[in-house]
């Protein structure tokens, strides 16, 4: 289903940024901002709920730290027992200070690795994927705000023109 | 300006008086004869000891065979006289500890500071008259510091073996290290450690404060020139320190990284201390300008720093407990034995506490949760400084007692007060850093 969106291109991000909070203080729904870097403090201000990966990453850790302890419990002792530093124990719980760059090393390779491929995922990229971005300035020095219409197109772009925008379209988007 | 509050500064005399009678208490009752020292040993812990007791007497059996009898005789009085040195040296230590640990925080956050001056960081300038608060501890905790190796090197207390002629005498490796372990060389090395801290401290506070009257920024930038040689000092006295003032306790062992290690703890201490004043001046009202942000970047160091304590303090352990060479691992080998729950409760304190703690992004703003916080990582490393020192001075015979808990209220008392006392002296916002506004807005 097509739906009609406007977008209104700005140059600077102090001027998005004050667009943004105008746009949201007239209670118009903000369906998406692209911008060519991150800007400090817009998710805030387009109000987005906080992010969740943090969460993920702290269990992709506890994972990463699991599969350490059994990972080496298996290969050092059970497997093929080895004597460490002249200790020969055969235990994993004597042992432990000589496998602790190796769980430390595997939390961190796990909570980075997943949290990168679970933002993929959830921001639906994958490789050879269609850019979903609607105007290749935003790669280099626009910001484009993109709001829904609802039978008040001529209302939003007066609105965006007063906010400073230096382009406004109205366009079909495939969703 | 700030006012010292009634409340606080009569807290900080009753803490200080309670702890001159604990620590009174302390070595009052510290043996002055063998006698006494082993009646104490035997009517105070029957539980550990009493095993103790009777593994000695099995030896003394074994070695019972004709003319062995008085080898094992002197063996038992050398060692007697060894543990009167050890019930005398509790007092000395307990008193050591909480005075090196409280002049370790002053002295971290000088380091901090030094830091931010040097860095020109623009967050942290509203809290620079906080530090300048903490760091005005350093002239009487220096000199406290002073005095007790001072008349440790009169042999007051028995806590550095190597001050004492009759055992280097007898020891080849002590031989070898007498040229730097020499008790004047030793106080001239702390005469000029603390001297070239304190005149640091005193001459970027003058700077920071003519900045504040000043129509140009030359007070900033010379205060800036200053701080960054003074890191330079820093680093390399702060190191050597380390080993004079705690590592020759033990004087036959070494460890590379110890000066980086004791420099972990003091950072960490004198941060956690900096976000606790700072939340403690806010609740009362000042320090307006100070917002949420300021507080989340000190936790923030809090729980980063704590982290970076671990990784030397294990990287210091592992490296041992791998080549398991006997002179390096005694080390350990006494705090496993004898100190298992003041060493693994401080790795419980000051690693996963603040692991876990302080690792949700929201929990570092909100204040009291930075208290409470604070409060277990202060404690946490006043017990890493306690398994440094006491595993050395009194070997088995440690207990947190009247003279440790008297140590911390006396030293506590007296931080808190000179501390104070010193925010009183000067507006608690800087007016003309050039820093300021931006530290004014600073967010995240």
């Amino acid at each position: 289903m097509a739906s009609k969106v406007i977008q209104a291109l700005y140059n600077d991000d102090d001027v998005l940024m004050h667009a943004v909070k105008k746009v949201r203080a007239e209670h118009h729904h903000i369906e998406e901002v692209y911008t060519p870097f991150p800007v400090h403090g817009l998710d805030k201000a387009m109000g987005l709920a906080d992010t969740r990966i943090a969460i993920t990453s702290f269990l992709y850790g506890c994972l990463g730290l699991t599969v350490a302890i059994v990972m080496m419990n298996f290969i050092m002792i059970e497997d093929w027992p080895q004597d460490i530093g002249g200790k020969p124990s055969f235990s994993y719980i004597e042992n432990m200070p000589a496998f602790v760059p190796i769980m430390f090393e595997l939390t961190v390779f796990f909570a980075a690795h997943l949290m990168v491929i679970t933002f993929y995922l959830r921001s639906r990229m994958w490789p050879f994927k269609k850019a979903e971005n609607p105007d290749k300035r935003t790669t280099d020095d626009h910001f484009l705000m993109e709001l829904g219409i609802h039978d008040n197109e001529q209302e939003l772009a007066d609105l965006l023109w007063e906010t400073g925008a230096v382009e406004v379209k109205v366009t079909e988007k495939e969703s | 300006m700030y006012t010292f509050s009634n409340k606080l500064r009569i807290g900080s005399f009753i803490a200080m008086g309670l702890g001159v009678i604990f620590l009174a208490i302390g070595f009052l009752s510290a043996p002055s004869t063998v006698e006494e020292a082993k009646a104490m040993v035997a009517a105070h812990d029957d539980g550990h000891g009493g095993g103790h007791a009777e593994e000695a007497v099995v030896n003394g059996e074994e070695q019972g065979h004709g003319a062995e009898v008085s080898h094992g005789e002197e063996h038992d009085a050398s060692h007697d006289t060894h543990l009167l040195h050890q019930l005398q040296n509790r007092p000395w230590s307990a008193l050591y500890v909480a005075a090196f640990f409280f002049f370790m925080i002053a002295l971290g956050v000088l380091a901090f500071y030094a830091i931010q001056r040097a860095a020109q960081a623009g967050w942290s300038p509203l809290l620079f008259r906080v530090m300048e608060g903490i760091t005005a501890y350093l002239i009487p905790g220096g000199i406290i510091v002073f005095v007790i190796l001072l008349l440790s090197t009169m042999h007051m207390n028995h806590m550095f073996v190597w001050m004492d002629a009759e055992t280097v005498a007898h020891d080849k490796l002590l031989q070898g290290k007498a040229g730097y372990l020499d008790s004047t060389f030793f106080l001239i090395r702390a005469a000029i450690f603390l001297g070239g801290w304190i005149f640091y401290r005193q001459h970027s506070r003058k700077l920071s404060l003519a900045q504040d009257e000043s129509d140009d920024n030359s007070n900033f930038v010379k205060n800036f020139r200053w701080s960054a040689a003074f890191l330079v000092f820093y680093l390399i006295s702060e190191s050597m320190m380390s080993w004079d003032w705690i590592m020759s306790l033990d004087p036959h062992w070494f460890s590379t990284l110890f000066g980086w290690y004791l420099f972990a703890s003091m950072f960490v201490s004198g941060i956690t201390v900096i976000a606790m004043v700072t939340v403690y001046l806010k609740s009362k009202g000042y320090l307006e300008q100070v917002n949420n942000s300021h507080i989340h970047d000190l936790a923030k160091f809090m729980f980063g720093i704590s982290i970076f304590w671990t990784y030397l303090w294990f990287s210091q352990f592992m490296l041992i407990w791998y080549a398991n060479i006997p002179e390096e691992v005694t080390y350990y080998i006494a705090r496993f034995q004898d100190y298992q729950l003041p060493f693994f409760g401080m790795l419980v304190l000051n690693f996963v506490f603040p692991l876990l703690v302080l690792m949700n992004s929201d929990y570092k703003r909100v204040n009291w949760f930075v208290i409470m916080t604070g409060v277990v990582v202060l404690f946490g490393h006043y017990l890493d400084i306690y398994n440094m020192v006491m595993p050395a001075t009194v070997g088995d015979q440690w207990y947190i007692g009247f003279p440790e808990i008297g140590g911390i209220l006396f030293f506590g008392g007296l931080f808190v007060y000179w501390v104070f006392t010193a925010l009183t002296k000067a507006p608690l916002q800087p007016k003309r850093n050039p820093f300021i506004e931006e530290s004014r807005h600073f967010h995240y």
